[in-house]
C-alpha cells in the first residue's frame, strides 16, 4: 500500500484537494508478456496511486490476453489520471472503469468477489461454534482433521472481512485471499 | 535484400534491422556482451559507428541526433555498467519525449539470474524510463522487436526504447523479417486526428476572445517541421500573442512580432503577465510543466483553455482546461488553420486593448542586464555570439544551469529543431554529448554547446571523441567559478551560505582542450569578446572558449518559487534584500 497523500501533479500544488477520494475498480486488459504486471504496478508505486486490491491471471490464452482487476482509491481527477497513466503502457489494450461503467448501465456498482482460505484450529465449544458460522456464511470445508478446518468462502469483500473477524477468537491460523475479481452486470463484455 | 525472409545470425539481424530502419550513425561503446554485434559493425559501411568515451554521452549524443533530424538516435552499449551509464540520457529523454532506441548487449540466457559478470536486469532498471522496452530471449522474434522499437519510439508521443539482446541470441541463427513489425502491441495505436468537433469549439472560443495567448511547447518541434509553419500561419491569421516553453523555442521565430519570449520560471515578463491575465489560453504540444505554471492555483485564473497535446495523461494532470484536444499537433494545426480561413474572424481590432498591455509590460524590460566594461557580463556574451552566429548555419545545445536561460533568453531561435537543451530532467552534462550528434547529422553546420564550468566537467571525456571523429564542435562555456544556479538559489533560500558550490579548483579549459588534441582560448575583456570567438567559429577543429563572466550575476526575472505568474522578480527590483526575502516559508520546500 502506498502513502496516503496523493499525488500533487506539481511541485507548485499549494491548494488543497478538495475533491472527495473515491474507491474504483479497474479492469485492465493486457497482452500477457513478461513483465507486464511490473509495468502496471510500477506505474502505481512510481506515481503514487494506491493499490487496495490486484489480481492477474491470463483469461484468453489464445489472443495471449491476461485481465488485471485493481481496486484503487483517489480523487476523480487522480482517478483520470491512472486511467489515462495506464493506456499509455505500451501493452496494455484497454482500461475500463467498472464502478464507472455499472453507474452508466443503471447498476449500483460492478458484481466484485473475493475468495479466502481461512485456517482455523481448536476443538471443543470453539470448533462446533466455528463449522457453525461457516455453514451461516456458505463456507465449505475443504480441509480438516479432528484440530482443524480450512473454509473456502466466496462473496463481497465486506463478507470476507466479517468471516475472518468472526473467526478470530475461535482459533485463526491464516489467511490467504484471492483480491477481488469484478464484471459489470448485464450481456454485454467491456 | 529487404522484403524477404532470410537466414542469418542475431548480431547480423541487428545491423539489417538498422539499415532498413533508415540509421546511419549509431553511438555506442563495446563491450563482452555486445562483440559480437560489434564484430558485425566492423563488417560493413552502411552504418557509421561513434565511438563514445561514456555511455552517458552515447545517450545525449543519440538525443542530440535525433532532436536535430526527427529521425530516432540510436545507442549500442553492453550489458551492466554499459547498460546503467546510459540510464540518465533514457530518462532525459523520456522527459523531453525524444526518440532514441537503445540496443543493450545482456549476458547470455542461460546465465540470466545468476548474478554473472556484468549482469544487470536491464529491462527491469529502465522500465519505468524508457516507453517501452524488450529483452529478446528468441532469435526469431529479434527483428520484429527492432522493428517495433522503431516504430514505439518514434510514432505518438516519442520516447526511448530499450531492446536488451543476451550474448547466446547474438551468435543464434534464425529468420529475419524485414519492417514493418507484424501482430505486435494491438493496442498501441496513437491518436492522430484531433476531433473535428472540438476544433470547431476552439476555434470559436479563439474567435471571440479579446486577450487571447498561444503558448506552445516541445509537441510542436517534435511533430515535424509542417507542425511550425502551421503554427505561424495560425499565429499570423489570428494576429495573438505567441510564447513558448523552453523546449519548444524556434518554432515560432524570435524575430516574429507577435513573439512575447519564452514562458515560466525565467520567462519574459510580457510572456508570463499575458499568460496571467488571458481570457483564452492556446496550449499547443506543451504539457503545463511546474517551471511553466509558477504557483497553480494562482496559474491564470480568469482564462478559458484550450489543451492540444497527443499524450492524453498531459491533459487535466497539472490544470484544468476547457477544451482538450487529443491528437497529434500538426494534423490539430493543419484542421485549425482550414477552418480558421473558412470563417470571416476579421476583427483584428478587438486585441488592440491586449496588444497595448502587453506592449505596456514590454516596456519594463524585463531582460535588462547593468553592462560592464571590465568584466564580461553572462547575458552581453550570448547576445555577442547570437550576433556573430544569426546568419551562419547554426545549431545551440546547452547544459544545465544559469547559463541555460541565458542562452534561451538571449539567443533567438528562428528555426525549430536548432536549439536542443535538456528541459524535463535538467541534466547536466547534457550539452556537449548532444552538441557531438547534432554535429554528427550535419558535418558542416555551426554546432555551438553553450556551458557553465560545473555542467561542462559532467561529460568533458568526449572531448577525445569530437576530436577523434573531427566533429568541430564549438563549447562556448560562461565561466562564472561557481554552479550558478545553485549558488542564486542559495543566496533565494539559505541566507547566501554558498554550500559547496563555488568550485575550488577548475581545470585550465584551454590547456585541457590541448590536451585532448582540441584548440581552446581564454577571453576575460568584454572588448575581446567578438574577436576571441571569431577566432572560436574559424576554428575547424572541436574548441574550447572558456569566456570569464561575472562571478555573482544572477539570471532574471524569476518566478520564485510558490508565486504567480503576476508574482515576478524583475532584474531592476532585485535588490540584495529583495532577493534575500523572495521566497516564503512554503515556497523554500518546492524545487
Amino acid at each position: 500500500m502506498n502513502a496516503q497523500h496523493q499525488p500533487t501533479g506539481s511541485a507548485y500544488f499549494i491548494a488543497k484537494e478538495t475533491e472527495h477520494p473515491e474507491t474504483r475498480t479497474l479492469s485492465v486488459l493486457v497482452d500477457n508478456e513478461p513483465g507486464v504486471l511490473a509495468r502496471v504496478i510500477g506505474l502505481f508505486s512510481g506515481r503514487g496511486y494506491n493499490i487496495e486490491s490486484l489480481t492477474v491471471s491470463e483469461t484468453e490464452h489464445e489472443a495471449h490476453l491476461s485481465r488485471i482487476t485493481i481496486v484503487t482509491k483517489g480523487t476523480p481527477h487522480v482517478l483520470e489520471q491512472i486511467k489515462s497513466q495506464l493506456e499509455r503502457i505500451v501493452p496494455v489494450r484497454s482500461v475500463v472503469d467498472l464502478s464507472q461503467r455499472a453507474r452508466a448501465l443503471g447498476h449500483e456498482k460492478a458484481i466484485e468477489r473475493e475468495l479466502a482460505l481461512v485456517k482455523v484450529r481448536g476443538n471443543g465449544d470453539d470448533r462446533v461454534e466455528a463449522l457453525r458460522l461457516a455453514d451461516a456464511f456458505r463456507a465449505q470445508v475443504i480441509d480438516a482433521n479432528t484440530e482443524h478446518f480450512i473454509f473456502e468462502i466466496t462473496g463481497r469483500v465486506s463478507k470476507i472481512e466479517q468471516f475472518i473477524a468472526i473467526m478470530r477468537p475461535l482459533g485463526l491460523v491464516e489467511i490467504c485471499r484471492t483480491g477481488v475479481a469484478a464484471m459489470n452486470r448485464g450481456p454485454e463484455g467491456i | 535484400m529487404a522484403g524477404t525472409s532470410m537466414e542469418m545470425t542475431g548480431a547480423e539481424m541487428v545491423l539489417r534491422a538498422l539499415v532498413d530502419n533508415g540509421v546511419e550513425h549509431i553511438f555506442g561503446y563495446p563491450g563482452g556482451a555486445v562483440l559480437p554485434i560489434y564484430d558485425e559493425l566492423h563488417q560493413q559501411d552502411e552504418v557509421e559507428h561513434i565511438l563514445v568515451r561514456h555511455e552517458q554521452g552515447a545517450g545525449h549524443m543519440a538525443e542530440g541526433y535525433a532532436r536535430s533530424t526527427g529521425k530516432a538516435g540510436v545507442v549500442l552499449v553492453t550489458s551492466g555498467p554499459g547498460a546503467t551509464n546510459v540510464v540518465t540520457a533514457l530518462q532525459d529523454a523520456l522527459m523531453d519525449s525524444i526518440p532514441l532506441v537503445c540496443i543493450t548487449g545482456q549476458v547470455p540466457t542461460s546465465l540470466i539470474g545468476s548474478d554473472a559478470f556484468q549482469e544487470c536486469d536491464t529491462v527491469g532498471i529502465t522500465r519505468p524510463c524508457t516507453k517501452h522496452n524488450w529483452l529478446v530471449r528468441d532469435v526469431n522474434q529479434l527483428s520484429a522487436v527492432i522493428h517495433e522499437a522503431f516504430k514505439i519510439a518514434t510514432s505518438g508521443r516519442p520516447g526511448p526504447v530499450v531492446v536488451d539482446i543476451p550474448k547466446d541470441v547474438q551468435f543464434a541463427t534464425g529468420l529475419y523479417t524485414p519492417p514493418p513489425p507484424v501482430g505486435r502491441h494491438s493496442g498501441y495505436a496513437p491518436k492522430v486526428q484531433g476531433d473535428l468537433d472540438k476544433i470547431r469549439a476552439a476555434i470559436e472560443l479563439m474567435a471571440t476572445a479579446e486577450r487571447p495567448v498561444i503558448y506552445s511547447g516541445g509537441g510542436v518541434i517534435n511533430s515535424g517541421t509542417e507542425a511550425s509553419h502551421l503554427l505561424r500561419e495560425l499565429v499570423e491569421l489570428s494576429g495573438f500573442p505567441i510564447t513558448s516553453t523552453l523546449m519548444g523555442l524556434g518554432a515560432y521565430p524570435a524575430s516574429g512580432k507577435n513573439w512575447l519570449g519564452m514562458l515560466g520560471m525565467h520567462g519574459t515578463y510580457e510572456a508570463n503577465m499575458a499568460m496571467h491575465d488571458c481570457d483564452v489560453m492556446v496550449c499547443i504540444g506543451a504539457r503545463f510543466d511546474d517551471r511553466i505554471t509558477g504557483r497553480i492555483d494562482a496559474f491564470s485564473p480568469n482564462s478559458k483553455k484550450i489543451h492540444i497535446d497527443i499524450d492524453p495523461s498531459s491533459i487535466n494532470k497539472n490544470v484544468r482546461v476547457d477544451i482538450p484536444i487529443l491528437g497529434d499537433v500538426g494534423h490539430v494545426l493543419e484542421d485549425m488553420v482550414r477552418l480558421w480561413r473558412a470563417s470571416s474572424h476579421t476583427d483584428r481590432a478587438r486585441l488592440d486593448p491586449w496588444w497595448k498591455a502587453i506592449s505596456g509590460w514590454r516596456s519594463r524590460n524585463s531582460l535588462a542586464y547593468t553592462a560592464n566594461a571590465d568584466v564580461i557580463m553572462p547575458q552581453h556574451a550570448i547576445q555577442r555570439l547570437y550576433e556573430a552566429t544569426k546568419d551562419r548555419d547554426t545549431y545551440i545545445t546547452t547544459e544545465v544551469g544559469q547559463h541555460q536561460m541565458w542562452a534561451a533568453q538571449f539567443y533567438g531561435f528562428e528555426e525549430p529543431n536548432r536549439w536542443m537543451t535538456s528541459g524535463g530532467l535538467g541534466t547536466m552534462g547534457y550539452g556537449f554529448p548532444a552538441a557531438i550528434g547534432v554535429q554528427a547529422a550535419h558535418r558542416d553546420s555551426l554546432v555551438i554547446d553553450i556551458a557553465g564550468d560545473a555542467s561542462i566537467q559532467m561529460c568533458i571525456q568526449e572531448l577525445s571523441c569530437a576530436v577523434q571523429y573531427e566533429l568541430p564542435v564549438k563549447i562556448f562555456i560562461l565561466n562564472n567559478q561557481y554552479m550558478g544556479m545553485v549558488r542564486q538559489w542559495q543566496q533565494l533560500l539559505h541566507g547566501n551560505r554558498l554550500s559547496h558550490s563555488y568550485t575550488e579548483s577548475l581545470p585550465d579549459f584551454v590547456k585541457l582542450a590541448e590536451a585532448y588534441g582540441a584548440e581552446g582560448l581564454r577571453c576575460d575583456k568584454p572588448g575581446d569578446l567578438d574577436a576571441s570567438i571569431a577566432r572560436m567559429i574559424e576554428s575547424d577543429k572541436p574548441f574550447v572558449f572558456d569566456c570569464r563572466v561575472a562571478a555573482l550575476a544572477n539570471c532574471f526575472p524569476m518566478i520564485p518559487s510558490g508565486k504567480a505568474h503576476n508574482e515576478m522578480l524583475l532584474p531592476d527590483e532585485a535588490t540584495d534584500e529583495v532577493v534575500a526575502t523572495a521566497i516564503d516559508a512554503k515556497g523554500r520546500q518546492l524545487v
